[in-house]
This record gives C-alpha cells, structure tokens and sequence, in this order.
C-alpha cells in the first residue's frame, strides 16, 4: 500500500515537477550538498544497510564513487531503498540523481523509460535457487516443470522466467510478490519450490535464509542480466560524469592506482598514470567534465578501484565469495573495458 | 405572500444583476468549473511536455503491446503472449472476486456477531465481544500477514498433504478439490436450476400475498429448498448422469488436476472478511438497537416468538440504520483488497503495477487505477442506494 502511494506520489510528481528536475543535475546536487541515490532495500553485496546502518556493497560504493567524482568526499551521498517497482519512477521524478541498483540494462529501459544506462558494473545471469533437502535428484532448471516459482514482480526476471519455461514447453506456477522480503520470506516457508532472479543476487539472498546450506543454485543461466547504474535522459554533463566515474574505477584498476597507494602514484613517472590522477601541467581532464581536475584521485580514496571494490562486497572479501569470472578486467580475459581518459 | 412576491420582484430590477443571488450563484459556479477546466488542461498540458522532454514514452497504446509476464490466477485465458490490457483485465477480475466473495463473508459474518453481541447467553456475548475487540483493533496488513504466513507454516509440503474426504485435500500450496466437468446435456440442469428460483420467487410472493389476506402462513423456505434442490436433482437424472470429476493427483512438485484455492487468495479473503465483519458487527449491533424497546414488546405482546420478533420486527427495521454506514464497509473492504499485493494475489494494483514497471508508464496506469477503483466504489454505492431506497419503501 505504501509502495503504490509512493509510485502514486511519483507519477503525480513526475507530471507536475518533472521541470524542476531539470537540465543541470550537477547543479542541484552542488546546491544540495550531496548526490541522492537509489539502491535495494538489502541486497547483499550489492547494497544493504549493515549493523550500523551503513549502506555497504558494490552498488553503494558506486554511489560514493560519484560523490567522491563530484565533492571530493565520498561521504556525501544519501541513500533511497528503492523495490524493484519504484525504482524507474523515482529517477524519472527526480526523486533520485542517479539509480544504482543491481538493474539490468535494456533496450526498453534505455528508449521508453527514459533512461540512460552508463555502463555494466556487474555482468550477471539469471538462475535458480532450490532447496535441495526437500527436492533431492532436481540438479538441472530444466527438472522443473510444475514447480511453483517464487519472483519479484516488475523485474527482467519475471520476463525470462515467462520466457524460459514457454521455449522448454515446461509449466510452472509463478508466485509473484512486489518486497524481496516477501518473496525471501515465502521462499523460506515453502510457498515455492524455486526462487529465480539473478545470480548474484541468488548467493546473496541465500546468506539470508534460515538454513542457507540446504540451498543450491542451479547450474542453469537463462538470461544475460549486465547491471549498471542509470541517469535520466535530457542531461548528458551528468551522464558523463557517472559514466566516466565507472569508466576512472576500471582504469585505476588496469593502471595499478589503489586505494592505498593513490597518493604515491601522484608522483609516478608514468604519463598516463599522470594524466588519470590529473597531475599533469596544465590539465583540463576534469575540469572538462564539470569536477575538479584530481576527481579520480578523490574517486580511488573513497573506494578503491573496481578490483577492489569487487573484492571487498561481492569477492574473497566478502561472505558471497563470487569469482571475479568475465568481470575481469579485459586484460585479464574479462569483459570490463574502459576506454581510454585522455 | 402575493404581495411580497410582488415587491421582491420589484427590488430586483432596481438593483443590479451582480446582486441577484441567483445570478450571482450561477456566476461563481461558472467561475469554478472554467478555472478547473484550465487546471486540469494546465496540468495535462504541462505533463504532456514534461513527459515529452524527458524522452518517456506516454499515451495509452501500450495496452496493445505484447504482455510477456505471466500470471498465477486468472478467471479468463491468459498467457505471457496476452496483452497488457488484458493482464490489468485479469488483475481487476482478481480484485473484484476477492472483493465479492469477501462482502458475502463478511457480511454474513458480521451479522451473526453483531447479533451475538447483543444475545442474552453469556458465552455468545463475550466471544463476540472478543472477536470485535481484537479484530478491530489490528491493522488489516497484518491480518493479512497472519493468515498468509500462518497458512503457509502450518500446512504440510505437497509430498505430505492432508487427504480430506471427497478427494481433496489440503497443503501449503493450498485447497484442492475435485473439478466438475459438465458432459453434454448439462444445460438442462442450469435451464431447471433457473426454472427452481423463479418458481420460488413466484411462491413466496403468492404466500405472502395469502398470508396477507388470511392470516395463514405456508412454509416458503421449505418449498424453496425443494424446487431449488428437486428440479436440477430430476433434470441430472434425466439427462443421463452427465458429470464427471477431475480429482487432484501428486506430480513431482505440486498436486495437479482439479481445483486450487491458493493460499494467497484464501489468507487475503479470510484476513478481509474477518476484519470487516468486526466492524459490520458494530454496524449491526447499533442499528439493532437503535430500534425502539417497544418495538419488540409489542411484537411480544401479539404473541410472536423471539426468533419471529427479531426475523419480521427488529432487523427490518434496524437494516435502514445499517445499510449506509455498510456500504461505506463495503467500500472499505474493496479499497483494503489493493493489500494483495504484499502476498503476492494478483490483484488490479499488482499487476497494474507489474505493467507500469515493465512498461514505465506510470502516470497512464495510475489513471486506469483511480478510474477503476473509482467505478467499483460508484457501483457498490449506487447498488446500496438502491437497496436502502427499497428497504425504505417497505415502512408503513
Ligand atoms: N536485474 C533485474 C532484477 C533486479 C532485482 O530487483 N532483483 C531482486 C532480487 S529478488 C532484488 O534485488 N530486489 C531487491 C529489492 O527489492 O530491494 C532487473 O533489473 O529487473
């Protein structure tokens, strides 16, 4: 109820007020003080407050990224839990600066939503999750035709799962509900015997139950799910300044510059690692974008770079232990390719 | 009088037309409705542009588009090949089923404790109490909460079912029983079943009007039940049996076959009905006594039995107090069915959510909700209108 007021809310929002949230997003957010970001209400290792309330995971350390791009201070962010039905209305009313919530880009989000993906900070894939004490011998996705299969409602999931079971000609009955919690919760009774949403998120969710042991993912991908972080149409300073900030994550990784030793690597005879870390005479590498010329600089103290980052929430640092696989960096047989800052 | 008329007359061409009342009533009426009409054109123009400027797509020819999620409980066919119109179709069937089958439960329920609250046995009076009590006083999200997830852990796994007698059974996947396939001739059985509840419409209207003029009472309810039952029992019998079963059996996952009554639906409509029957209780209690004590002495008096008094005497007359603050319950519990949602009930809001987000068209969507609820208010009122307009009739 709460929820359809807020999109309610939104939706009147988004017709009267769209205009404020206008053009110049970067000057709000300096007049604000600090940039508004739309994440999960917990994912783990993606965004979820931790014991002391603290937003933590890959996609809120992409916010603080942005903020550290814009302010010099990583610390200044807010974060909006948003559920995955909330999500486009609250960046469309400009409730929200930028949504960085494990979202799935695509070509319906990019054109009739109105979006503007900047780029994938996670390659991911669809999967399931069973309770294999109560369903032994079930070790293919393909097994589960007549399976009741628990969903959240206004994601990409919801469309594979439609999708999946109709071309393997399998029944199912999808039990839909609109708060991970909810879904988690009547996974965890029993309402279903499956859960599907992306893999990643599969792992996560798994930490959260009662007996997380008892869950296997299935081996099946069924989708390909990149998440990145979105901006509204309209305002391409601020599209590229989230963009660039993703693209500075991925070169401080490819370069070597980490969180610890960001400050020597401003003496570094290297002229590219110069020209990133904006060190070089007479820069305009970020003055051209709208922030100050050592943004990358600011940008690896708050939070490292991607390697980093990705260890930390989601890899051997984490509780997920995910391997880092094709979000590797190209260098290293991976997808993640920056283009050059120059 | 005539003169004074005369003389109004007469002051109103004096004075000028921006003091007539009646002038000046219809001008600032004018007034209102223009400025609305331009608040409401200002603000679908600027939402129009606004919708325009930020690239979303907008108008309402999404409904044609290819749906691709699918849905759990639809009164129509449905598939992820459907259109979008049709799922927000299926989701308001959804709302309305719920809603319907939860005013008749809650009603009946409601009655009987309102009704119970008022009764002279101790026992009676205090559970009804306690329900109303407890009742009333939870948010209905919870109700919800506790009859969904009560269900749900309670009730055994399919492998484990309860067997319940005629081939049904029990689970936390919800209620199967059998399904009735109807074989060939079965519309004779409907064409009698018809047939039974216009004949008994016919007789109960002649043994009133008998009553009426002799004082001799027939036995109405009894003659009913037999036409209602009588007739469609002969026609299934003449027409040769033509019924078979489709029994739920045990596949891999769930039971499949027959019918389900999934466990959203039956925690949503349980957690309605018991809610709103609190406070139809409450509803019905005070119209119960809202009718005067000399009402029933006087039904006493002339020798009716308890049961008649309350039956012919007090209700009729405690249903005019009643109907209009049941409808407003009515209303309520058709409102507080959009709480589907936290359960996963495919209701109008669910998947007119569902729709908005695969589709982004929020503003567009939340019109077809408001327009929605707001018909089914209009109709449950307009229908308690009518039947508080003929209770009302029947005072002498
Ligand atoms: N990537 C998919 C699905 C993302 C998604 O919402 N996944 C769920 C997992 S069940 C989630 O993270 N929910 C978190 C929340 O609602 O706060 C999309 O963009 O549609």
């Amino acid at each position: 109820m709460k929820n359809s007021v807020k999109v309610i809310l939104g939706a009147a929002a988004l017709g009267l007020l769209a205009s404020a949230a206008s053009a110049a997003t970067l000057d709000d957010v300096k007049k604000k003080g600090f940039v508004q970001c739309g994440v999960s209400t917990g994912l783990a290792g993606f965004s979820a407050p931790n014991d002391k309330g603290d937003w933590t995971g890959i996609d809120a350390d992409f916010c603080r990224a942005v903020a550290a791009a814009v302010f010099g201070d990583g610390t200044k962010v807010k974060f909006t839990p948003l559920s995955a039905k909330e999500r486009f209305t609250a960046l469309q009313s400009g409730e929200i600066d930028v949504l960085s919530r494990n979202t799935t880009w695509t070509i319906n989000r990019d054109t009739a939503l109105g979006l503007n993906f900047v780029g994938v900070t996670y390659y991911d894939g669809q999967g399931f999750m069973i309770n294999a004490k109560k369903l032994p011998g079930v070790n293919s996705a393909l097994q589960l035709s007549g399976a009741a299969v628990c969903v959240q409602s206004g994601t990409t999931t919801e469309l594979n799962l439609a999708d999946y079971f109709k071309a393997n000609k399998m029944e199912y009955n999808p039990v839909v509900f609109e708060k991970l919690e909810e879904v988690n919760a009547a996974y965890d009774a029993g309402r279903c015997d499956a859960y599907t949403t992306d893999q990643s998120g599969l792992y996560g969710i798994r930490l959260t139950l009662g007996a997380p042991d008892d869950h296997v993912v299935l081996p099946e991908i069924i989708s390909k799910e990149p998440l990145g972080p979105a901006v509204r149409q309209g305002d391409d300073q601020w599209y590229h300044i989230v963009k660039w900030t993703y693209f500075a994550l991925l070169s401080a990784e490819e370069l070597g510059i980490t969180q610890a030793n960001v400050d020597e690597m401003k003496n570094s005879g290297s002229p590219e690692i110069k020209r990133v870390l904006g060190t070089e005479a007479d820069t305009k590498i970020g003055t051209d974008l709208g922030v100050s010329n050592d943004w990358v600089v600011n940008v690896v103290k708050a939070v490292g770079n991607y390697g980093e980052m990705f260890e930390k929430n989601v890899g051997a640092g984490s509780p997920l232990k995910i391997a880092r696989g094709i979000n590797a960096l190209w260098t290293k047989g991976g997808l993640q390719y920056a283009p050059p800052i120059r | 009088m005539a003169s004074q008329e005369i003389l109004g007359r007469d002051a109103g061409s004096r004075v000028s037309l921006m003091n007539d009342p009646k002038i000046r009533g219809i001008f600032f009426q004018i007034v209102v409705v223009a400025l609305l009409a331009a608040a409401i054109y200002w603000i679908v123009g600027n939402t129009v542009e606004n919708l325009r400027r930020a690239n979303i797509a907008s108008g309402f020819s999404f409904l044609r588009g290819r749906a691709g999620f699918d849905i759990s409980d639809s009164l129509i066919a449905y598939s992820s090949d459907s259109t979008y119109g049709r799922a927000i179709i299926v989701g308001l069937l959804n709302t309305i089923v719920v809603a319907v089958v939860g005013i008749i439960t809650a009603s009946i329920l409601g009655f009987l404790i309102g009704i119970g609250r008022l009764s002279r046995n101790w026992l009676v009076r205090k559970i009804s109490t306690v329900y109303v009590e407890v009742f009333r006083n939870i948010p209905p999200l919870l109700v919800i909460f506790f009859w969904y997830f009560g269900v749900l852990s309670v009730l055994p796994p399919p492998r484990d079912s309860y067997h319940l007698p005629f081939g049904s059974f029990l689970n936390g996947r919800g209620f199967y029983f059998p399904k009735a396939i109807w074989g060939e001739g079965s519309w004779l059985i409907l064409v009698a079943f018809v047939l039974a509840i216009a004949m008994s419409w016919f007789v109960a209207r002649k043994a009133r009007q008998r009553q009426m003029a002799t004082g001799q009472t027939f036995p109405i309810l009894w003659t009913s039940i037999g036409l209602i039952v009588g007739l469609p029992l002969l026609a299934f019998i003449f027409s040769g049996f033509p019924l078979s079963f489709d029994f739920p059996k045990q596949s891999t996952f769930n039971l499949t076959g027959g019918f389900q009554v999934k466990p959203e639906f039956l925690a949503l409509y349980l957690a309605l009905s018991f809610y709103t029957a609190a406070f139809i209780g409450e509803i019905v209690r005070a119209g119960i006594m809202g009718v005067n004590k000399g009402q029933s002495e006087a039904s006493f008096a002339l020798g009716l039995r308890p049961a008649q008094t309350l039956r012919q005497v007090v209700v009729p007359q405690a249903m005019r107090i009643v109907i209009p603050p049941l409808t407003s319950q009515y209303l309520n519990l058709t409102k507080n069915s959009s709480l589907a949602i936290a359960i996963g009930y495919p209701d109008l809001v669910a998947t007119g959510g569902t729709v908005l987000n695969q589709t982004g068209q929020a503003i567009e969507v939340v019109v077809i909700w408001m327009v929605v609820y707001l018909g089914l208010s209009l109709v449950t009122s307009a229908f308690m209108n009518w039947f508080n307009a003929k209770m009302a009739l029947v005072e002498r």
